[in-house]
């Protein structure tokens, strides 16, 4: 039964990988009329959005509604996003607990009191509306949760069949993550934080890798419409954040030392090499943040300038060229989500290694 | 500039989410699961350990059959020596002893032999002093017997004597 389960999810993914150009031709069926603009396709893609749209069939996008929860003046409003009935412009006004909403460009505005409709600038801003603290479940949320279910579903799958085993010997799931574990750590956490001190990162190491990863993989399906939540800022914001806090408190007296008084250096040395350390505490995490956030864009982004190229060129004849070319981005993207993965936890592994180092003079 | 831009549900959820992830996976995950691997990998470290003993046992107590063997082939040469040693100096011993009492044998032979020499000897004197006299006795009634002879020979003495 649980290998049914685990059976079914990678052949749909497989299937679904296989349908890559598909879902995104699909897509851009609404805009056969205007002009095509690669650039907003390619941004509305790789954003964030509050409904969970998979497919167009005539000119009527099927898509599946998420909430919205907003933190206003007058306090929580929560509403389903149908209610906007697929409106990205700001034309549809909600009202809700007293106040009035519309979404532009996947934001939701709370317009000014008095206000019936937006009025914009000449950069299309909107004038007379402000932007209410947004906790909606979107799009990526949405899938962060479904990816941390498939977590569980193949981690306590694998636990539970280590305590069912009198062995311990790997059956089933398990023989599959037992070596993706025990890479993690004996190549990343063992060399990197030593053998003393390496079990107490241990947990974070293995979630953040595995979390990353799925969230990585689960981009790549194109009929969840490319979810990019590990290629979205704040998702890697919140994750350096993690290994920013976490190397800040394991900290011992040594790694300060070398922040604020170099030793072995004349006192000159010290004095110039204590800025740049300082600066240098920040700029670690900050450098893992955009560095997963970068390529996970950076590929979504090729994927889709290959398929614009279609309708760029508006004829059929490209799209073979255009298919081969981001079929071959795609199968180097899948390499790149265990990569990036990797990259992110073996760095946070050596900033906790050095974080935790012993003074060995 | 958005994509940039950080929004601040995200960051929230995925705290949240993150955190949520991580102590489940802690608790029921990586802990039964790093402890089911190391486990396994003290029992595969103990086996081998438990194995190069059995083999290091076995060398010794291969060591110590040999040792036993060469003491015992040792043993075994020194007895063979010991009774060839005995043996040599019990042929020794015998042909001193038989040396001995062959000399003593001869010796009282020797003594023997003597004796009955002397003995023999004394007898023959004996004999010859009974023959000599017997003999002088005939010869003496023979000279004797005649007046002339008896004249002569005491004159013969006398002579010898006033030679004297």
């Amino acid at each position: 039964m649980r290998i049914n389960i685990f059976r079914t999810f990678l052949l749909g993914f497989f299937f679904l990988i296989s349908f890559n150009g598909f879902a995104i031709i699909e897509d851009n069926k609404e805009t056969e009329d205007k002009p095509f603009d690669a650039k907003e396709m390619i941004m509305h893609h790789v954003k964030d959005a509050h409904e969970f749209h998979i497919i167009d069939i005539n000119n009527k996008p099927i898509s599946i509604p998420l909430p919205i929860i907003l933190w206003t003046d007058n306090g929580l409003t929560t509403f389903m996003s149908s209610e906007f009935h697929h409106d990205d412009t700001g034309h549809t006004i909600v009202e809700k607990n007293g106040a009035k909403f519309v979404k532009l460009h996947e934001k939701i505005y709370q317009l000014n009191d008095g206000a019936t409709s937006v009025t914009f600038d000449e950069e299309h801003h909107p004038t007379n509306a402000v932007k209410p603290l947004d906790f909606s479940i979107t799009r990526n949320v949405f899938m962060m949760w479904v990816s941390v279910l498939v977590l569980l579903l193949i981690f306590l799958t694998a636990a539970r069949s280590y305590k069912k085993s009198k062995d311990g010997v790997p059956t089933g799931i398990a023989g599959f993550v037992e070596p993706l574990i025990v890479f993690v750590r004996d190549d990343i956490a063992r060399p990197m934080i030593g053998e003393k001190k390496y079990k107490r990162y241990m947990p974070y190491l293995l979630t953040i890798f595995f979390f990353i990863w799925i969230n990585n993989i689960f981009g790549l399906i194109p009929i969840l419409n490319g979810a990019n939540l590990s290629g979205n800022i704040a998702f890697t914001m919140t994750l350096a954040l993690f290994t920013f806090i976490i190397t800040t408190f394991s900290g011992n007296k040594n790694y300060w030392k070398h922040i604020f008084w170099m030793p072995g250096v004349p006192v000159p040395m010290k004095i110039f090499l204590m800025p740049i350390e300082i600066i240098g505490i920040f700029t670690k995490p900050i450098s893992l943040m955009i560095r997963l956030f970068a390529n996970i864009t950076a590929g979504h982004i090729i994927i889709l300038a290959l398929m614009s190229l279609i309708f760029i060129f508006k004829t059929v004849a490209l799209a073979p060229v255009s298919v081969a070319f981001s079929l071959f981005i795609t199968v180097i993207e899948i390499v790149v989500t265990a990569i990036q993965a990797y990259i992110f936890t073996i760095l946070s592994a050596l900033y906790f290694g050095m974080a935790t180092e012993e003074e060995h003079h | 500039m958005d994509l940039v831009n950080p929004g601040f549900g995200l960051v929230f959820w995925t705290a949240i989410t993150f955190l949520c992830l991580l102590f489940i996976l802690r608790k029921f995950a990586w802990k039964p699961i790093l402890g089911a691997v190391s486990d396994r990998e003290d029992s595969i470290k103990n086996a081998l350990a438990e194995a190069d003993k059995a083999r290091q046992e076995m060398e010794n107590l291969k060591s110590d059959n040999e040792k036993i063997l060469k003491e015992a082939r040792a043993e075994r040469d020194a007895m063979i020596k010991e009774a060839r040693e005995i043996k040599d100096t019990m042929i020794a011993e015998a042909k001193d002893e038989a040396k001995t009492q062959a000399t003593k044998l001869i010796e009282q032979a020797k003594t023997t032999i003597q004796n009955e020499k002397l003995a023999a000897i004394t007898d023959l004197k004996n004999q010859v002093a009974d023959l000599s006299i017997n003999i002088a006795e005939k010869v003496m009634k023979d000279e004797l017997s005649s007046k002339d002879k008896q004249v002569a020979l005491v004159e013969k003495m006398l002579g010898e004597i006033e030679l004297n």
